[in-house]
């Protein structure tokens, strides 16, 4: 095999193996930043040797072998004073005596519970969520700090700030390389599925530069949410946030105009959503609700992203249904974005007056001053109650509240087709 | 990227032969890890082309032809949907397939599968961060 070639092979068991390599290491070292660095030295290893020797047969096992050689070492080496390092390296021998028959068959079920306590540990409550989501990205993506900075937009060394940063915290902190105990499975779940989805929407919803969706972090965010639902089968809100990436994903293709321009969801071409990923996202959604109890946040936001998906075309679309679903996300997650959401709802099922009644008491919220779809919302009932004066200031009002040249455009069309004649 | 991965038909599995249990058992095996990976999107088996049909386009002519057809190199036992993140991943999964029964022969073809991720980069570098992530939940916007 040609030196590239084997390269590029290397990087791609890399992909595949990374994680859980990182895992089991971590187990042995109790420390994902040591871990990592042991992997590293497994993959320089695996650079160096395969272009001779070829790529192994079980790539995976030789990367652990390799990396558990490694950890020996470096405990063997390690200070004698460090009573801590002292018990680890012992532990670790003794370990390395008994498990080593173990190894092959830990190989054989790769995704065991060790990927399940990265999982935790990077997406760990103590950590910023900016260090949760470079560090999950980092072990469990597989990404190089390199390619986290360039889908975020930031420089390297920014990223590798993050990842330093959270790492010392991990340690300082002393958080245990573990699976949480079931009274504190819920919280720190939640910890792990924010992350997923804060990936996902920067993916979906980028914040910087100039793409608007970034295709390889809503990838990213997928594989994760898939991988993490075959590991917890039984948490119905992880099936509610891959639901929710599923549905929400089939549509990227459909957002997007020949020039680049935003295509609203009931305008959207339906045939070419992503019909693989809808089926995928009904049967999770599914999945949570067979699960388990009261329907979670991810779950709710899911059913209702369901609820367009099952309408072939935008006019069949169950409101109704959609006004139920946000009664219930409301009662959890109380905020006025929710809110304005339920109102235009509200408004789609049972007609723009009751409809503006819940917007103009959202007109005071701090929240939503100077957010421009407020006024949007409000000036597409009043148009449609007839009221076109009123709606005419809204949308001119919206238009100076954005910062979107293409979308003032668009707002300023939307205000002078407002005329009297539009009054039934 | 997402590619289609194409196991060719052969004799065995034109003549509707099933393969041994063992290969099943190891089948079974990789299709878990495929999954557990969140590599595996959809995949099915497929009859042999002798309970297949082709319709041959010629003008508005339309003409069904019954299987069995000839080549069977050139067709289908089966595929996979899979979601990696590049062409070498998904050869590194391919090489990963248990080996095929002894005696038959396997071809694998990987395809990638046309993206419309070419979006378009007139729109709003300015976009700030709170409309971005508020318009993203406002119902009926996409």
């Amino acid at each position: 095999m040609p030196a590239a070639e084997t390269r590029r092979a290397i990087e791609a068991v890399w992909r595949i193996e990374s994680a859980r390599l990182i895992a089991g290491l971590a187990r042995l070292v109790r420390d994902v930043g040591v871990a990592e660095e042991l992997a590293q030295e497994a993959l320089v290893a695996a650079l160096e040797q395969w272009p001779e020797s070829g790529v192994p047969d079980n790539p995976g096992a030789w990367l652990m072998a390799t990396g558990k050689h490694r950890a020996v070492d470096r405990l063997r080496r390690a200070e004698v004073h460090d009573r801590k390092t002292l018990e680890l390296g012992r532990e670790l021998e003794l370990r390395g005596e008994t498990e080593s028959r173990d190894l092959e068959a830990e190989i054989d079920d790769p995704f065991d519970d060790d990927l399940l306590r990265l999982i935790f540990t990077t997406c760990h409550p103590v950590l910023s969520t900016d260090g949760r989501v470079a560090l999950t990205l980092r072990l469990l993506g597989g990404l190089t700090t390199k390619e986290i900075a360039s889908a975020y937009l930031v420089p390297e060394s920014t990223v590798a700030q993050r990842i330093v940063r959270a790492k010392r915290t991990l340690t300082a902190a002393n958080v245990p390389f573990e699976v949480p105990e079931r009274d504190e499975l819920g919280e720190r779940l939640a910890s792990v599925l924010e992350a997923i989805y804060l990936i996902f929407n920067e993916g979906y919803a980028a914040t910087a530069g100039d793409d608007w969706m970034r295709p390889e972090l809503i990838e990213e965010a997928l594989r994760l949410g898939r991988i993490l639902a075959e590991l917890l089968p039984s948490e119905p809100e992880v099936h509610g946030l891959v639901a929710l990436m599923e549905l929400q994903a089939s549509r990227s293709r459909a957002r997007t105009g020949s020039h680049g321009e935003r295509i609203l969801l009931l305008d959207q071409d339906r045939s070419r959503w992503d019909w693989l990923l809808v089926g995928r996202g009904l049967v999770a959604l599914e999945r949570a609700k067979r699960t388990g109890g009261a329907l979670g946040p991810y779950t709710l936001q899911a059913a209702i992203a369901a609820c367009h998906a099952r309408a072939t075309v935008a006019a069949d679309t169950d409101w109704e249904g959609i006004v139920a679903l946000y009664d219930a996300l409301g009662q959890l997650m109380p905020t006025p974005v929710v809110e304005l959401n339920r109102a235009v709802a509200i408004g789609m099922a049972f007609g723009p007056e009751a409809a503006l009644e819940l917007v103009d008491s959202l007109r005071c919220e701090p929240a939503l001053s100077g957010y421009h779809l407020l006024p949007v919302v409000r000036g597409d009932l009043l148009d449609k109650l007839g009221r076109t004066d009123e709606a005419r200031s809204e949308f001119q009002r919206a238009a100076s509240l954005t910062e979107n040249t293409g979308e003032r455009a668009a707002l300023l069309e939307r205000m002078a087709a407002c005329s009297p004649r539009n009054g039934t | 990227m997402r590619v289609i991965v194409m196991i060719k038909a052969n004799e065995q599995s034109e003549a509707g032969e099933m393969p041994s249990e063992k290969l099943l058992t190891e089948m079974t095996a990789y299709n878990e890890e495929l999954v557990k990976a969140g590599v595996m999107l959809a995949g099915e088996g497929l009859h042999p082309s002798s309970s297949g049909k082709r319709v041959v386009f010629s003008g508005s002519d339309r003409k069904v032809i019954d299987g069995p057809f000839s080549e069977s190199k050139e067709l289908l036992a089966g595929y996979w949907v899979w979601q990696v993140k590049d062409m070498d991943e998904a050869i590194e999964w391919v090489k990963r397939i248990p080996d095929a029964d002894e005696g038959t022969e396997a071809i694998v073809e990987i395809r990638p599968v046309f993206e419309a991720e070419d979006f378009g980069d007139e729109l709003t570098p300015e976009l700030r961060e709170r409309e971005n992530r508020m318009r993203e939940q406002l119902e009926a916007n996409g």
